[in-house]
């Protein structure tokens, strides 16, 4: 499959933007409706129209053979997507693994919002990503509490 | 072959009912609900992810619900649910030593950067029924401890003294098989063939492993490595134009380190079996390597002897849905074959007794 | 993303059915100039049909060769990157299918992917505009799916186009379909259908 040339004026292309859209959806992706309800009641909540409806559908995940080899497809996920249009023009997108259409909807609002860095935008997602990490710390911390100490009980030399 | 035949609506909406019925079993008992079963019956759920080729774990709860625990079955119904969906693309490949590790495990090394962490594992119970579960009382706090140095891939530590054979690489837009678009074709490629073992049957795959083992095509394995934990997924949307982030997912890989080969040419060295599934599943993913592995046999120029090298008969077997299918289908009706078939054996066993009877005619002849 | 992005199909699983059905005629019937019966919120720089069967037809796995005038329109771009996510591809051969303008110019049909004797589906479908399309004149069609025969003319095509289709059907089973488009109306002419003058 061949990809076009890296497509010239692309409205959205700017780095910094990108990532911060990334950052957002990285966190939007791995919340809850209610969380990024509240996220946007804090932001404020602008109006938008959706420019295409929450869709559910797959992507094809894949692994690499050996884990670092050539790309192998492993199975699919569910994924969901939405696309919304703010009264002022910006449109945003969101993909999330799942088949939540309310929620990957509100992500799409604040990936518009992202591109206009609104105010206070980090502050409102800040609950999620502090769960997020706050979730990951103790999984990795129980996980630890079993990594095996060894310790020798007999050496045999005879 | 089957033939159509019409009839028995009736009998069949009935006998719907009566499954339903059956399906929630005694009404005085509450009744389970999906979430239930993602919470508390997981590794259940991440077969039927595994099998069903989908990550979602609810419809992977509510398809063991509605198969009322029949794991293929539920397994038929999540595939069939997926062919009710567009695909948007694939993802990045998964970067599994980035993994978040829940557990991590070598049977190669002792001591190794990250450590041995067992994780959440069956593997030092006592198999001895545990009467208190029936009672429901809440389990103890797991402990926590600070959490230790990065795990990097065991064989990593090989292939930095070149002790083992590289993994194969692919130009970045090489095409991937997939046998969920193209049919599958002999021989297969390495691509292909970790996709239908990644969605085959946990029991097939493990025999076939277990098989190796016993003799029947060795590859002498070691576990460099199993690890299960949570990667994230990476797309490339094209509306877009860049990468995003979709969430996690939990997988279990295993590499084994397998049978050294060398050559004129090539040094001696360790080979690799790999294993790649969804959700926590160390069984599966050990068998898969072990059979990744033996269905390399060809390729290190060795003969083709054991059931499980021979692709054409592992690939073409090892899917269950299809399994069952062609299976089940001997319950639909064969009237029309068995009755062609009822004829001839009647045929015969008269044209039998008439050969008796002569026979009797001649014995008694002869005898007077 | 830009404020001016459209809208597409209005409702995108009953319209893409809707079309779908209409082009399968289209090519079971060939040289018969049908309407599109959806209202389609298409670019300007793509007929209403040829947007249309786009939205319908084309995917993330279906790579796309676009004419260079329509490859440089940034609005072009985006309605397919967003609304179908169809990789675009310079190489022809490679090409499920073409989208060629009214004014662009037509390539030749060979250099196109051709499909193959065991998959004969693996061909690119070019979707051309043109400025006039009528049945029952003009060309002689006959084939599968037309009763006796058909007229057919469209223009502006390339002056040798009879010729190629002549070429393009002589490579049966393999070879390229051929969608023209005209505003919201659109007729096709499938490699099955031996064209004459």
């Amino acid at each position: 499959m061949t990809h076009a040339s890296p497509s010239p004026g692309r409205a959205d292309a700017e780095p910094v933007v990108v990532a911060r859209r990334r950052a957002v959806m990285a966190l939007t992706s791995r919340a809850t409706e209610a969380e990024l309800a509240a996220a946007l009641d804090r932001v404020g909540r602008p109006a938008f129209d959706d420019i295409r409806a929450p869709q559910t559908g797959l992507v094809m995940l894949r692994g690499r053979t050996g884990g670092d080899g050539a790309p192998f497809n492993l199975g699919e996920a569910t994924v969901t997507r939405s696309a919304v249009r703010l009264a002022s023009g910006e449109v945003g997108i969101a993909y999330a693994l799942g088949r939540d259409a309310a929620k990957v909807r509100l992500a799409a609002v604040l990936d518009a919002l992202a591109q206009q860095d609104a105010p206070g935008l980090d502050e409102a997602l800040a609950p999620v990503a502090t769960r997020l990490a706050g979730q990951q710390d103790l999984a990795e911390a129980r996980s630890a509490a079993t990594r095996v100490d060894f310790f020798t009980l007999v050496r045999g030399e005879d | 072959m089957y033939v159509a035949v019409k009839g028995g609506e009736a009998a069949i909406d009935n006998a719907h009912a009566l499954l339903a019925h059956e399906r929630r079993g005694d009404p005085s008992i509450p009744e389970i609900t999906p979430d239930q079963i993602r919470e508390q019956l997981a590794l259940a759920v991440d077969r039927v992810m595994a099998e069903g080729s989908l990550h979602d774990r609810d419809i992977a709860a509510l398809a063991i619900k509605q198969a009322r625990g029949d794991l293929i079955e539920a397994i038929f119904l999540v595939r069939a649910f997926r062919t009710t969906l567009p695909r948007f693309g694939a993802s990045e490949p998964l970067d599994t030593s980035a993994m978040s590790v829940r557990r991590r495990i070598s049977a190669t090394y002792k001591d190794l950067p990250g450590g041995q962490v067992l994780g959440p594992t069956f593997d030092y119970t006592h198999r001895l029924i545990d009467f208190t579960l029936a009672g429901g009382a809440a389990p103890p706090a797991p402990a926590t401890a600070t959490q230790g140095e990065a795990a990097p891939h065991v064989t990593t530590l090989l292939d930095d003294e070149g002790l083992i054979e590289r993994n194969p690489s692919a130009a970045p837009d090489a095409p991937v098989g997939d046998l969920t678009r193209e049919p599958l074709a002999f021989p297969a490629s390495r691509d292909l063939r970790l996709q239908n073992l990644a969605r085959g049957d946990e029991g097939f795959l493990l025999a076939l492993g277990y098989s190796t083992q016993r003799g029947y095509g060795r590859t002498h394995p070691f576990v460099g490595e199993i690890r299960f934990g949570t990667v994230q997924v990476g797309f490339h949307a094209e509306d877009l134009g860049f990468c995003v982030d979709l969430g996690t997912i939990s997988v279990t890989e295993c590499e084994m380190v397998t049978q050294f080969k060398g050559s004129a040419e090539a040094a001696p060295h360790f080979t690799r079996g790999y294993g790649l599934v969804f959700g926590q599943s160390e069984r599966k993913a050990m068998s898969m390597a072990l059979i990744d592995r033996a269905l390399r046999t060809a390729e290190f120029g060795e003969d083709v002897v054991a059931p499980a090298q021979d692709e054409e008969f592992v690939l073409s077997h090892s899917d269950n849905v299809q399994a069952t299918g062609f299976v089940e289908h001997l319950k639909l009706p064969h009237y029309v074959d068995f009755q062609a078939e009822l004829g001839l054996v009647r045929q015969l066993r008269s044209e039998f007794a008439a050969r008796q009877a002569d026979l009797d005619a001649m014995r008694k002849e002869a005898a007077e | 993303m830009s404020a001016a992005l459209k809208i597409g199909f209005e409702n995108p699983v009953a319209q893409s059915q809707a079309v779908f059905r209409a082009v399968m005629m289209a090519l079971a019937r060939p040289g018969t100039v049908r309407r599109l019966d959806v209202p389609v919120d298409a670019v300007p720089a793509l007929d209403p049909a040829a947007a249309a069967v786009a939205l319908a037809l084309c995917d993330y796995e279906t790579p796309v060769w676009l004419d260079p005038a329509l490859a440089a329109d940034l609005q072009v771009q985006e309605f397919l990157r967003f609304h179908t996510g169809a990789p675009v591809t310079e190489a022809r051969a490679l090409a499920s299918f073409a989208f060629v303008p009214l004014g662009g110019e037509v390539p030749a049909l060979d250099d196109f992917a051709q499909g193959s004797l065991d998959y004969p589906d693996r061909s690119t479908t070019l979707v051309v505009a043109v400025e006039a399309l009528a049945e029952g004149e003009g060309w002689r069609l006959t084939g599968p799916g037309v009763a006796g025969e058909g007229r057919f003319i469209a223009r502006p095509l390339p002056a040798d186009m009879l010729d190629r289709l002549q070429r393009n059907h002589a490579l049966f089973p393999r070879g390229v379909d051929l969608v023209l488009t005209c505003g919201d109306r659109f007729a096709a002419i499938p490699r099955s259908t031996q064209v004459d003058a």
